[in-house]
């Protein structure tokens, strides 16, 4: 049955939908003209995605290049099926969902298994690619004498001489001119002569430009003499090795390491990824020198999870109970202000803290030192930063709490407590025995996925103290508050000693594993699941 | 009858005890909400801007930061936040219109796999994009070979990556507001030969129209407070997003740049809290159904 409310908007629609489709258009050359919409949007979706896909695949990049191929052939389906028209609607968000979440979820189980790292960035075919871009000056190669030409815009070209006496206008990146004649022009294209004395000024600037396409290319040599270039490194792909054609030294491919080495151990830069099997996990686990940093780094991401959550609840519970009664003004008013740590973005905040909280000039320290004569050191001794992340957490964690506690008292039924006060309960005994249950029933799953959210709570940890003070002598650099995934950070994007992405990539494994099972366990142990599963 | 919870209790000087108590409660807790926010406040508006000299109530009350902030050509805050409106704008209209189609999918029509594809979207959700940032890192740079439009250091890439991570947990928010609307509306302008797409864009689309600004606004405060994504994918200081710019600033030398961070901080948070405050009820009912703020 329609809701009464919605008649009058329903006929008012009907009246407009007529008028708009009107009788001029007939269903056949609709149907034919959608049909023909979905056939041209569809085929420049598929030239789009050919050409990406192409390049993807001729750099190597076979994963991404995969996932492009199934992702357009699933909506080419999707598409031109009749059967399959729900998903015609759900398509742009599916694409979306598969290629910017779940493809990176998979590519960085991937990655943990690789060697993935500075140094072993690229793909082998890119790695080839790179490496064999390096051109060099053979010795008994013909050479030219040259003299520079400049434009106004201090762009350089050169007029070459071969021994033969050939002449060639050369400029960087486009093939060289055969010139007729003897004289050399005082302009030519656009570009003045510049005289031997002050070709002199500009040597050190021409003599890393390549003239010419590639292995045409000529280079200046000295103050008289130019010759062409050479591809000092060539691939042959029989014997799988990449030869110096300068020193005549043969690099072999070493699957094993991803890179190309010599005999006596030279090692090509740069080198390529390789899957590495579970090595990254086992420098995790038995690297002394490793292991340590990891265990410390683990325990506190549980920790400052745990009493983050249990904080946060204990303060947003305790206000909530506090709020949750008559007589106090102006409830509206106080519940935005005490939601304002919630509306304010987070990042400001704690930036905000971590002034107020600056040890010499910060406003806390200052007061503490005039009151007590002493203050915490909250950026450089490792318990004080932990208290500090504690309770800046509080701070921007407990409104919510207090939201969702105030929304779970309202629907505790009032009999319970009138019952209990019959029998004569008192304040503690109603709050453990009836409040705190029923709360829990509630409120617990969402306690679970904010355990979920703090395990992985980057903002806080890293804009408060950027996970210092260090650990000192740590092979990779590790910080006292650092928790997992701020120690992936440092890992993958800050690290002096260069990006570790496939060791970076294995604590993040161990992160997926963790979440993994406390969904699992917030699935099977509450009733979250068969709620989800009853609303669809 | 009133509402009672544990903290009821009878005898009305015990009464009259506990109401005090609360009042104080409440205004030590006000104290502590609003801690920060004053100082930053003062700070903002104190003539000379730097952490050492900070009063709660300045001697003196000018602009100076303010002016400050506006001319400094080496942190173009105005810049920034012109990057984290345009960048959170082009994603929350982007997202909210992917997501309606989908909902109105999973929400209207019945075939086959819908339930698990319901599923899986809200499994995917389990998994923040923080957590795979090396992937999405990676992601990002080899898509920029090609497209340098959508590459590191682009605001294009960016808004595509907030993006897929959104996805999930609008849809599930959105198929709700479409199954609170009767199908009896859809199902009788069917009847008079309307297509979907018609039935959708006349009939549909204009009553969720309300509830599509509140799920656009989310996103958009979202989006605008992120910090890791685009600290990860964005180089240049010219296309930082307000909360990066802040940020670096901030660090570089922080009790110097205190007075002007604080004028930066009001600049960026104001319209938030405004959004906020004002659509405080659909927040704090979204909450209660498992949101969690990130």
């Amino acid at each position: 049955m329609l809701p009464p409310k919605f008649v009058p908007l329903l006929k008012e629609i009907r009246v407009k939908y007529q008028q708009s489709t009107g009788e001029l258009v007939s269903p056949v050359f609709r149907n034919l003209r959608s049909y023909l919409g979905t056939l041209v949007g569809l085929s420049l979706l598929d030239g789009f995605a050919l050409w990406f896909i192409y390049n993807l695949l001729a750099d190597g990049v076979w994963f991404l290049g995969i996932a492009v191929f199934l992702v357009t052939l699933g909506i080419n389906i999707i598409f031109l099926r009749k059967d399959l028209y729900p998903l015609r609607w759900i398509s742009p968000g599916l694409a979306l969902i598969l290629l910017l979440a779940f493809y990176p979820i998979l590519f960085s189980v991937y990655s943990a298994f690789t060697n993935y790292s500075d140094g072993h960035l690229l793909t082998k075919e890119q790695s080839i690619n790179r490496i064999t871009q390096d051109y060099y000056l053979p010795e008994d190669t013909e050479t030219f004498s040259w003299e520079l030409y400049r434009s106004e815009n201090g762009n350089f070209a050169l007029l070459l001489t071969g021994e033969n006496g050939d002449r060639y206008w050369a400029k960087p990146d486009q093939p060289l001119e055969a010139l007729p004649g003897q004289e050399s022009p005082e302009t030519y294209d656009g570009f003045v002569r510049v005289s031997r004395a002050e070709s002199i000024k500009y040597l050190t600037e021409i003599e890393s430009i390549a003239f010419g396409v590639g292995e045409e290319g000529v280079r200046v040599k000295s103050l008289s003499s130019a010759a062409q270039l050479q591809k000092r490194f060539v691939y042959n792909a029989d014997i799988d090795a990449i030869i110096d054609q300068k020193q005549e030294i043969v690099y072999y491919a070493d699957g094993d390491l991803g890179s190309f080495l010599s005999v006596t151990g030279t090692e090509l830069f740069p080198g390529y990824q390789v899957a590495v099997g579970l090595d990254n996990f086992t420098r995790l686990i038995k690297s002394p020198a490793l292991s340590g940093p990891f265990l410390q780094v683990f325990l506190w991401t549980i920790v400052f999870a745990f009493i983050s959550v249990v904080s946060t609840f204990m303060l947003g519970l305790f206000l909530a109970l506090v709020l949750d009664s008559p007589g106090i003004p102006l409830p509206k008013v106080i519940r935005s202000l005490l939601i304002l740590p919630y509306a304010v973005p987070g990042v400001i905040l704690i930036l905000i803290w971590r002034g107020l909280l600056n040890p010499h000039l910060g406003v806390v320290n200052l007061t503490l030192m005039q009151w007590f004569g002493w203050a915490p050191a909250w950026f450089s001794d490792p318990f004080w930063t932990k208290m500090g992340i504690l309770l800046v957490n509080l701070y921007l964690g407990y409104p919510y709490m207090m939201l969702i506690c105030s929304g779970a008292l309202k629907a505790i039924p009032q009999d319970v407590y009138e019952a209990a006060e019959v029998d004569g309960a008192n304040i503690f005994q109603k709050f453990f025995n009836i409040t705190l249950p029923y709360l829990l029933i509630s409120v617990g799953p969402l306690l679970v996925s904010s355990f979920s959210f703090n395990f992985n709570n980057f903002n806080v940890i890293y804009l408060f103290n950027e996970g210092g003070p260090p650990i000192p002598n740590t092979p990779t650099p590790a910080g006292h508050s650092d928790i997992l995934i701020s120690y992936t950070y440092r890992l993958a994007f800050a690290g002096e000693r260069g990006a570790d992405y496939g060791y970076a990539a294995a604590i993040a494994f161990v992160i997926f594993i963790i979440l993994s099972l406390i969904t699992l366990f917030n699935f099977r142990f509450t009733r979250m699941w068969e709620e989800v599963s009853e609303n669809v | 009858m009133f509402k009672q919870n544990a903290f009821s209790n009878s005898p009305l000087l015990k009464k009259r005890l506990l109401l005090w108590l609360r009042f104080v409660i409440i205004l030590i807790a006000v104290l502590f909400a609003l801690f920060p926010v004053i100082w930053i406040i003062s700070a903002a508006f104190n003539a000379s801007g730097t952490l050492a000299t900070q009063k709660l109530i300045p001697n003196q009350i000018s602009l100076a930061n303010f002016q400050k902030m506006v001319n400094d050509p080496l942190h173009p805050f105005i810049r920034w936040t012109w990057n984290s409106i345009k960048v959170s704008i082009i994603t929350s209209v982007l997202s909210v219109a992917i997501t309606t189609f989908s909902a109105y999918a999973f929400s209207r029509f019945r075939f086959r796999l819908r339930r698990s594809l319901l599923m899986s979207i809200l499994l995917v959700q389990v998994f923040p994009p923080v957590l795979a940032m090396i992937a999405v890192f990676l992601l990002v740079q080899q898509i920029g070979m090609y497209l340098p439009g959508f590459g590191l250091n682009t605001h294009g890439g960016l808004i595509l990556i907030y993006l897929g991570g959104q996805m999930g947990i609008n849809v599930w928010l959105m198929k709700g507001f479409f199954d609170s609307i009767p199908r009896d509306i859809d199902e009788s302008a069917m009847v008079d030969g309307a297509t979907y797409w018609e039935s959708f864009w006349y009939l549909i689309f204009p009553l969720v129209r309300p509830m599509l600004v509140v799920v656009g606004i989310l996103v958009f405060v979202g989006t605008f407070g992120d910090f890791v994504l685009a600290r990860v994918i964005l180089q240049d200081t010219q296309k930082f997003t307000l909360m990066v710019g802040l940020y670096m600033f901030i660090s570089d030398r922080f009790s110097q740049n205190w007075g002007v961070f604080a004028a930066g901080s009001l600049l960026g948070s104001l319209p938030i809290v405004v959004l906020y405050l004002s659509l405080q009820d659909q927040i704090v009912s979204g909450l209660t159904k498992g949101a969690v703020k990130g």
